[in-house]
């Protein structure tokens, strides 16, 4: 709907427009509170980024999120989507009701590893089995930062709190969880990876069930030090991606040669393709078993695994499962939702 | 384990050899799971379409099969079909309770028993029959694992013949039953007859009571209160329903299941709902209120565990202002409590459900009829207040089966309530969410998804200001409460009114809500007739309280509030919203021992309160 405006600068070009005509301008959101340095203001950017790119419309976007920093997030982001912060560990059945009333929404729940460890647990595991259509995204930082800093159940065993408090639980990996519950496009990345975290944030708006990305995000404020497992330095010194994440939209008409045997290609719903190039290992993205067993390997050799670790284009969603009319049910006019008298009768008569 | 509260040789006496016309009880004792329910609903519909007003009882244990339960149907030309006290005509299927049964019945009444219990010798002032149902069932059903089931078919010959039933309709009643399984039925009405051949044989009627013709049940149905409710809400245009199974709630969405997937099937073949059955009532209602927020009908069934459960929800759905429509199927608490006992026992929980200050509207239907008719007030009631509602049902309404005129097709159009479109957007320019425009305390929405870059807010249950921005603002904060507080007294306005039975005969009132109405509408003529104590009655349908409600209290020198919890919450409720000097008003009449309220129990205590 937006126009490139006219500059009253002589010489200024007009912005950028993406395929739908919209700047990024028009993704913005608020001022950030959170932190300086908060790796979940970089997430933001490249969330903000990833749909500008992929001409996503803001108005179909419905941002969820539960209680937390990175709850908070996403009034930072896209003010022209309807946001809906919900309450604690509870997002995704608020997600699910939303994606339900109106399938045509493009579901983005935003959440962390407090939220969706602990006391979100449940409500995650559930959203996973189902494959719901949507994006869910755990910015992980490995403690509870709003609340000032106690662990969460992501953080490593051995890992010590500013305090020096030392964590004796041992962590949950939410993508193997993920995989194991049947999500169909799992990963994990790092705020401060630019370049693979916008990959897979495109890929993710690509797909047609439920994304579950790990992000590790580091809590500047009370997880940044010596003895965290999730600081900018340790992802730096310990990051490990599995693969090189490419991406091409469907619209992008881009004729790229790639060796064959070393990048493994899956085409997306939308026709997009995702790109992944063999670093060190052969992995292959579409054996679930696979993945998991890789996921352990990796806690036992202390590595931070990042990639897309599994897809599945093919299983169908919820919704499919549920045989939902096209419409949204929202707006469904009461010719539809209301049966005739005649049904009514029938009841009725067979009460009699 | 007593069913009937009253010692034995205690009620009222019949007098002698009189014959009682339509007007009695029958318990049926057997054991669950053993085709006891086939049974009791022959008799039960075989009484109505003689066209005698009957109502049928089912007090089942929570569990699955092999522990006693008890079916009463109640008879009354007068049409009493509350529970009654005092049992006159008890089958005794289930040994293990024969002895206990037997000592709790009224004296003057009927015992039908299997012959091998020798029950006639425990009490010399019932009429005993005996009845050899092993020799009997094993005579018409061959097939000796389908004994057990047919078992029970043959009291309702005997039965049949002691009360004068027309057998043709103990016939249809059954082939009605067992629908389109013509074995079945066969075999079970060889039962039938079988034990009707057998008592007019060898049995002599020496009990008053007789089934005679009446025309009462013109055009009637029979329906159980959850099955109303589906009904309702399949027909208020509910698109999304999600649950989590518990007793007495589950039947309500299982039979909108049924209802859903016959009649909301759109033209292109798919649905036009979905139903979820969630992990828990939690995301049950977290559900409910996603898809309310993005504009659906959208609904959830529980009992009061679930209602606990749900608690922080409901205060979010109040303060971000969300649409949803929640059923409670009260059932005995607290805690796990008896979860197949009935009860209005979370009236006071529900109606400030949440910390902080927290109010919500509640309906409270006092027949099927209600059931279906104010699920539909309830989907209006939720998008205009744009608030989530509650419609208080019970145990006793919603698992048993009631009669009932047909229910009336909704005629009014479905209303959304205030929905922003893209147009009013664009003749607008720009909303604030909750701002008072109108001035009655709403405000208006646009829904996810709407076509307009000035669609959008933010919904949160942190404080927030006008435009639905954060805000910590200490006078944000109290306008918005206050403004909330407004939205709920013009509810006042906009809920069920209470139903004024009668006013202007009486300086003594009652007052009630929900199925408490059945007892009390029997306790009033008991009054009359034996006390000449003369009552003015009304009946609550919703809170917060209409004005009709405060008019009420003020005529009275003394109002009665019946109802069926320990902690007279309906009374507390209207402590709370009535002037100081009319709460000294209020008396207090409840029964809380999970059986169904009975109009003997509420006459005695206003009597004896009375000082009569």
């Amino acid at each position: 709907m937006a126009t490139t405006p006219t500059s009253s600068t002589p010489s200024a070009p007009p912005p950028k427009t993406n395929r739908i005509g919209l700047s990024v301008v028009d993704y913005k959101g608020g001022k950030t509170t959170l932190c300086a340095g908060c790796g979940h203001n970089a997430i933001s950017e490249r969330i903000l980024e990833a749909m500008y790119e992929m001409g996503v419309k803001p108005e179909r976007v419905a941002k969820l999120s539960g209680i937390g920093c990175s709850s908070k997030s996403p009034a930072y982001f896209m003010s022209r989507s309807h946001s809906f912060n919900a309450v604690h560990g509870r997002m995704p059945s608020v997600a699910t009701g939303a994606v339900l009333a109106n399938r045509s929404l493009l579901a983005l729940g935003v959440s962390g590893d407090g939220d969706t460890a602990s006391i979100g647990m449940g409500q995650f595991v559930h959203l996973m089995r189902r494959n719901l259509p949507i994006i869910y995204i755990i910015e992980d930082n490995g403690v509870y930062g709003l609340t000032k800093g106690q662990f969460s159940a992501t953080a490593d065993l051995g890992s010590k709190l500013k305090t020096g408090v030392i964590n004796d639980l041992p962590p949950i990996d939410t993508c193997a969880l993920a995989i194991e519950l049947g999500a169909t496009f799992v990963g994990r990345s790092f705020s401060g990876d630019k370049k693979q975290l916008s990959a897979m944030m495109k890929a993710a708006l690509a797909h047609n069930g439920t994304v579950m990305l790990d992000v590790i995000s580091p809590c500047v404020t009370f997880n940044d030090h010596e003895g965290s497992t999730k600081s900018y330095k340790y992802m730096k010194d310990h990051d490990e991606p599995i693969h090189d994440v490419n991406f091409v939209p469907f619209f992008e008409d881009i004729a790229v040669d790639y060796e064959p045997g070393s990048t493994t290609e899956v085409t997306m719903h939308d026709g997009s393709r995702l790109r992944l190039r063999k670093l060190e290992e052969d992995y292959d993205p579409t054996n679930r078993i696979g993945a998991m067993t890789r996921l352990h390997e990796a806690h036992e050799k202390g590595e931070v695994l990042t990639g897309v670790f599994y897809v599945n284009t093919q299983k169908p969603n919820f919704l499919d499962l549920l045989n939902l009319t096209d419409a949204p049910l929202a707006t469904l006019p009461e010719s539809l939702t209301r049966p005739p008298k005649s049904a009514l009768d029938t009841v009725m008569e067979e009460l009699t | 384990m007593a069913t009937v509260d009253i010692a034995p040789q205690a009620g009222q006496k019949r007098p002698g050899g009189k014959p009682v016309i339509n007007d009695f009880s029958i318990q049926v004792a057997t054991v669950n799971g053993s085709g006891s329910q086939t049974a009791n609903m022959v008799l039960l519909r075989t009484i109505f379409q003689m066209g005698v007003p009957v109502s049928g009882k089912n007090l089942f244990p929570s569990n699955i099969a092999g522990l006693p339960t008890w079916f009463t149907i109640r008879a009354s030309k007068d049409g009493y079909i509350a529970r009654k006290k005092e049992i006159d005509f008890l089958v005794c299927m289930n040994p293990e309770t024969a002895e206990e049964d037997v000592m709790t019945l009224a004296a003057g009444g009927a015992v039908l028993y299997d012959e091998p219990l020798g029950l006639n010798k425990l009490r010399r002032d019932l009429t005993f029959y005996a009845v050899p149902y092993d020799k009997l069932v094993a005579a018409v059903c061959p097939d000796a694992k389908l004994r057990k089931l047919v078992r029970n078919m043959i009291y309702v010959g005997v039965v049949g013949y002691l009360l004068s039933l027309d057998m043709a309709e103990v016939e249809k009643a059954l082939r009605k039953q067992f629908k389109k399984k013509v074995k079945a039925a066969d075999l079970n009405w060889g039962a039938a007859k079988a034990g009707y051949d057998y008592a007019a044989a060898s049995l002599t009627k020496a009990d008053p009571f007789k089934v005679e013709r009446m025309n009462e049940n013109q055009g009637k149905i029979i329906i159980d209160g959850n099955a109303a409710a589906a009904l309702g809400c399949m027909f208020a245009g509910c698109t999304v329903v999600t649950w989590y199974p518990i007793t007495p709630s589950s039947s309500l969405c299982e039979q909108l299941i049924d209802y859903m997937k016959r009649f909301r099937i759109g033209p292109d073949g798919k649905a036009t709902f979905a139903i979820v059955q969630a992990e828990d009532e939690l995301a049950a209602i977290g559900m409910v209120l996603g898809a309310g927020w993005a504009g659906a009908r959208s609904m959830t069934s529980t009992a009061g565990p679930g209602i606990s459960l749900m608690s922080e929800f409901a205060g979010l759905g109040y303060y971000a202002e969300i649409p949803g429509v929640i059923w409670n199927i009260e059932r005995v608490g607290p805690s796990t409590g008896l979860p197949t006992r009935t009860s209005q026992g979370d009236v006071i929980s529900t109606a400030f459900l949440s910390h902080g200050d927290t109010k919500h509207i509640m309906l409270f239907p006092g027949s099927v009829a209600e059931c279906f008719t104010m699920a539909g007030e309830a989907f209006d009631l939720a998008e205009k207040f744009q608030t989530p509602i509650f419609v208080m049902s019970d145990l006793d309404l919603g698992m048993n089966n009631w009669m009932s005129d047909p229910f009336p097709y909704p005629t009014k159009p479905i209303a959304r309530g205030k929905v922003l479109t893209k147009e009013d957007l664009d003749r607008l320019g720009s909303f604030a969410r909750y701002k008072d425009v109108d001035g009655d305390g709403i405000g208006y929405r646009t829904l996810p998804g709407t076509d307009h870059p000035a669609a959008s807010y933010f919904t949160r249950g942190s404080g927030h200001n006008e435009n639905a921005r954060y805000s910590e603002r200490p006078d944000d904060y109290q306008n918005n409460l206050d403004r909330l507080n407004h939205k709920f007294e013009t509810a006042r306005s906009f809920v069920p009114k209470p139903e004024k039975v009668a006013e202007g005969t009486s300086n003594i009132g009652i007052i009630c809500y929900g199925t408490s109405h059945w007892a009390v509408f029997e306790s009033r003529d008991q009054l009359k007739k034996e006390y000449g104590v003369q009552t003015d009655y009304l009946r609550l349908r919703a809170y917060p309280f209409n004005r009709d409600v405060h008019e009420f209290v003020e005529k009275h020198e003394r109002v009665y509030v019946v109802e069926q919890n320990r902690d007279a919450q309906m009374l507390s409720l209207l402590k709370l919203d009535l002037p100081a000097d009319k709460v000294t008003r209020l008396r207090s009449v409840r029964h809380y021992n999970g059986l169904p309220i009975d109009a003997r129990s509420v006459t005695d205590e206003i009597i004896s309160q009375e000082g009569k």
